[in-house]
């Protein structure tokens, strides 16, 4: 059966969010086991996203509808909300995917809403049965698992980035055709005014792939130097315990746990975390997860699947110097 | 000023959670609370209020168990009457759990509507429990009225309100027109505690029902499963020196490092 997937691709900081690529990855895979139909990319931003936009077809989008202004280059949710319901009107498909970033969240609520069709969030695993979902969700931070499906069509989704792999060999560029937006920013009851970056260069926590994470055992705000020079030979993020967050070593946005972000990376280091249930909730689907902590009985070697038992200021400097040694090879 | 917020009860974060076979948890044991993300837009929309002065009002609403001295819905509107809020509204749902959040947000919007014209509603971002994210922005649309998500920042300025918004890597800046709908993130209001005069005072404040025809729902969770068992880790070695072991095991045998 021949099946229409559409994509809300998220553009942002002058590239595809990784986990765009993903999704479509996902629908290209999914139209595969359907036996076929069309894989549908939305891009919704300025210039750069518009010439960014054919390169979705490497990751297997049969085609792509770009609504790129000037004025839509920024994240605006009632905006970019309205012109992805407007496509999902267009296009009519059975199964429509956006990943769960931030933005990705603010929009397909909306979406499903104004389609009046159910959503399921932040999924980490899809089985199709012809064109209908079995999505798995984890609930209460990971501390179960959610077997759901949508009883209504299009199947809205959104998929947690890092969950589902991208394409394993690039396809060519895909065709782009304007899709029209048929209001202009003074029809809008919310506007934009100022965008300020965060300082850091390193990717989002949610998308990072090695994240070091440290805890009350850092024993000072001083002491995430150590961490940061450990992740600038990984090249990876820096999180944070809720204890360290709460001590205000460390801001909110890096908080890792349920009520901080929910992350699963290739490689995550918990440094000086003991392991509570809430900070295991948050990062306990990561693929590889390596603890050092003096107490050899900290929750955190439960989950953990390489520890250390020691001095974090002896072992963390040890493995920075390690890591640099490995890679100058 | 008329303000609303959608106050959710959920299971405290340091709880157990037990999956008892079938779709729902096990409650046996688990405390539930005022989401935390509820609780800070409660405390906003309150501070909202009192510097808009007189004729304002906050309203608390929830869904839930209407059972009168059980129900969560009923104890979690009185947490934010308890915090300062004027009057509650309940929605009636005998079968809450796992309910369908386009569900929630079709029964917010209706008793919303139900009470005529008002400014500003608030949702938490998530629930700890289903963290849908969903309710706000879904309401928004319902009602026909912008939302931002994530607000770290809300200033009120007659008909506008700036809002900030903590996106991924960077900070928005917004001038959104009222009526809208505010979801929000931890920092958008200290934590406040209930004083005792205004807990006694909460007792006396009306909390009036408001009957929904619940729809079949669109999203359903059809099981719910413990997580997967952690394989027993290993522990590499004590101190420093175990460094290079673990170094080794990363490259070799998790392949997790591309070097």
């Amino acid at each position: 059966m021949a099946s229409k997937i559409l994509v809300v691709a998220e553009f942002r900081g002058g590239k595809f969010k990784k986990g765009a690529l993903e999704c479509v990855a996902e629908a290209a895979r999914l139209k595969n086991s359907m036996g076929g139909g069309e894989v549908t990319a939305l891009v919704i931003g300025g210039a750069a996203a518009k010439q960014a936009a054919a390169s979705l077809g490497k990751q297997g989008a049969d085609r792509v509808l770009c609504a790129c202004a000037d004025w839509l280059e920024h994240f605006n949710g009632d905006a970019y909300g309205r012109i992805a319901v407007a496509a999902a009107k267009a296009e009519a498909p059975s199964v429509l995917f956006i990943s769960a970033t931030l933005d990705g969240k603010d929009l397909a609520p909306r979406i499903a809403a104004a389609l009046d069709v159910g959503y399921a969030p932040d999924v980490t695993k899809l089985v199709a049965d012809g064109e209908k979902l079995t999505l798995t969700r984890p609930l209460y931070a990971g501390k179960a698992y959610a077997t759901v499906v949508l009883e209504t069509s299009p199947q809205v989704v959104s998929i947690r980035p890092n969950a589902v792999p991208l394409a394993e060999s690039e396809g060519g560029d895909a065709p782009v055709s304007d899709f029209a937006v048929d209001f202009g920013p003074d029809d809008l009851a919310s506007k934009v005014s100022s965008v300020e970056a965060a300082k850091s260069e390193k990717a989002d926590l949610t998308e990072a792939e090695i994240i070091v994470s440290g805890g009350r055992g850092l024993k000072g705000p001083e002491n995430f130097q150590l961490l940061e020079e450990l992740a600038d030979v990984l090249g990876a993020t820096v999180g944070a315990s809720r204890a360290v967050v709460d001590a205000g070593w460390r801001p909110h946005s890096d908080q890792v746990g349920q009520t901080g972000k929910t992350v699963s990376p290739n490689l995550y280091f918990a440094i000086g975390i003991s392991g509570a249930i809430q900070h295991l909730a948050g990062m306990s689907t990561s693929k590889t997860i390596v603890a050092i902590n003096k107490d050899p009985e900290a929750p955190i070697f439960k989950v953990a699947d390489y520890g250390i038992v020691g001095d974090l200021f002896e072992v963390v400097p040890r493995l920075t110097e390690e890591l640099k040694k490995a890679k100058a090879g | 000023m008329k303000i609303f917020v959608c106050v959710k009860p959920v299971p405290d974060t340091a709880a157990k959670i037990k999956v008892g076979g079938g779709a729902s948890i096990d409650p046996a044991g688990v405390k539930f609370v005022l989401g935390p993300y509820d609780s800070r837009a409660a405390s906003k929309a309150i501070a909202l209020r009192d510097a808009a002065g007189d004729g304002s009002e906050v309203v608390a609403v929830a869904a839930g168990n209407p059972n009168k001295g059980e129900s969560e819905a009923r104890k979690r509107i009185k947490d934010v009457l308890a915090l300062g809020a004027d009057r509650g509204i309940l929605i009636p749902d005998e079968s809450y759990e796992n309910r369908d959040p386009l569900a929630v947000a079709k029964a917010l919007a209706a008793a919303i509507k139900n009470e005529g014209e008002f400014d500003l509603v608030f949702t938490g971002r998530q629930a700890v429990d289903d963290q849908a994210f969903s309710v706000g922005p879904m309401l928004a649309t319902l009602l026909g009225v912008p939302c931002v998500t994530d607000v770290v920042g809300l200033e009120v300025d007659g008909k506008t309100a700036t809002v900030k918004r903590a996106a991924e890597g960077r900070v928005e800046v917004l001038s959104v027109n009222l009526p809208c709908v505010i979801t929000a993130q931890r920092d958008l209001a200290e934590e406040q505690y209930p004083k005792l005069k205004e807990i006694l005072k909460a007792n006396k404040k009306k909390i009036d029902t408001f009957s929904f025809e619940w729809p079949a729902p669109a999203y359903r969770v059809t099981e719910l499963s413990p997580p997967p068992e952690p394989a027993a880790g290993k522990i590499v070695g004590e101190g420093p020196d175990a460094v290079p072991e673990l170094v080794r095991l990363l490259r070799e045998e998790a392949k997790a490092l591309s070097f």
